[in-house]
């Protein structure tokens, strides 16, 4: 009995475990920053660079931090969710145009809509540095505390909005 | 033909010259540029899994490059610049992350397969000899069989 209990207990534990590891998306890291203080900015607006925002600015409120860039063809395909999330007001998107020229980045605008509060830019990547940017677009979901709550690395899908962002967004309100 | 292979030969030999001058272009001297190398080379590309910060051409990972001799000519140690790093990027930025209860299974993992493996073969090992231990035979039955033996042998047609 033992001699076939034993191999096939074995392989069941091997397939669990691979079940489980080749389930997982090497591409997607867990961030360090969720349930931590978002990383504090200060920088220009795209529409009026002689003006700022910074995180400061947005405590109080639950909002969503969408880092973005007129380069980036995947920020095309969640940019229609954003559009219409905004024409909701669910909650205030904040633009954070990564590693962008500024004419670009508002003929882009233009062209596909400006669902954003406020878009600030970050040239160097610095900012970008600091939330751990390392695939636009990312997005960023952050509390009335300035906690970040979640985190969606590549494009925002309709499923990840209605399954994972917008309940906890109700959740943070509520 | 001869000119190309010349050519192609100067050029084979301006390479380390031309990473050289990349190099000053940071500004380092020697002992720092070594640490750029050593934290470059310690630290994997978000982006570009596979590869180093050192090797990568992903754009995030020639901003941390930036990021690595901003810090070195602040004066920040090497663990403070990894520190820096994981904060931002997890654990998953180090090719060896730091030994913790998360990443124990990592470290340990290995040790503990290779012992029960170990086990399992000992284990065999003494099952199969007292196997053949039992199967041996004493001088009489060896005796029994050899006339068994003989018997058939003449029984053959």
């Amino acid at each position: 009995m033992m001699r076939f209990l034993l191999p096939a207990g074995v392989f069941a534990v091997l397939v669990a475990l691979l079940w489980v590891g080749l389930g997982l998306n090497p591409r997607e890291l867990p961030s360090p920053l969720i349930d931590k203080p978002a990383p504090a900015f200060e920088r220009p607006t795209l529409a009026d660079p002689s003006r700022t925002l910074s995180t400061e600015d947005m405590k109080g409120q639950v909002w969503l931090l969408n880092v973005w860039a007129s380069w980036c063809a995947s920020c095309r395909m969640e940019h229609p969710l954003f559009v219409e999330l905004s024409r909701q007001g669910v909650v205030p998107i904040v633009g954070l145009n990564y590693k962008d020229r500024r004419e670009d980045a508002l003929a882009w605008l233009q062209q596909f809509g400006n669902p954003y509060a406020v878009v600030v830019t970050d040239e160097d990547g610095k900012v970008g540095i600091d939330y751990g940017v390392y695939g636009v677009p990312e997005t960023y979901l952050i509390d009335r505390d300035g906690i970040v709550r979640y985190k969606q690395v590549g494009p925002v899908t309709r499923e990840v909005l209605r399954d994972k962002i917008l309940p906890l967004i109700e959740e943070l309100k509520g | 033909m001869k000119r190309l292979l010349i050519l192609l030969l100067g050029a084979w030999l301006l390479v380390p010259q031309l990473s050289l001058a990349v190099q000053s272009e940071f500004d380092l001297d020697p002992e720092q540029e070594d640490r750029f190398r050593e934290l470059t080379k310690e630290l994997r590309c978000p982006k570009c899994q596979n590869q180093s910060i050192f090797d990568s051409h992903a754009g995030v990972a020639a901003d941390l490059r930036r990021e690595i001799i901003r810090q070195i000519r602040e004066g920040k140690s090497n663990e403070e610049i990894v520190e820096y790093m994981v904060a931002r990027y997890g654990d998953f930025v180090r090719y060896r992350p730091a030994f913790d209860g998360r990443t124990a299974l990592l470290w340990i993992g290995p040790f503990v397969l290779m012992a029960v493996g170990a086990g399992v073969l000992v284990w065999q090992i003494r099952k199969r000899r007292r196997l053949a231990d039992a199967a041996s035979l004493d001088e009489a039955q060896r005796a029994r069989v050899r006339a068994l033996l003989n018997e058939s042998e003449e029984g053959r047609p």
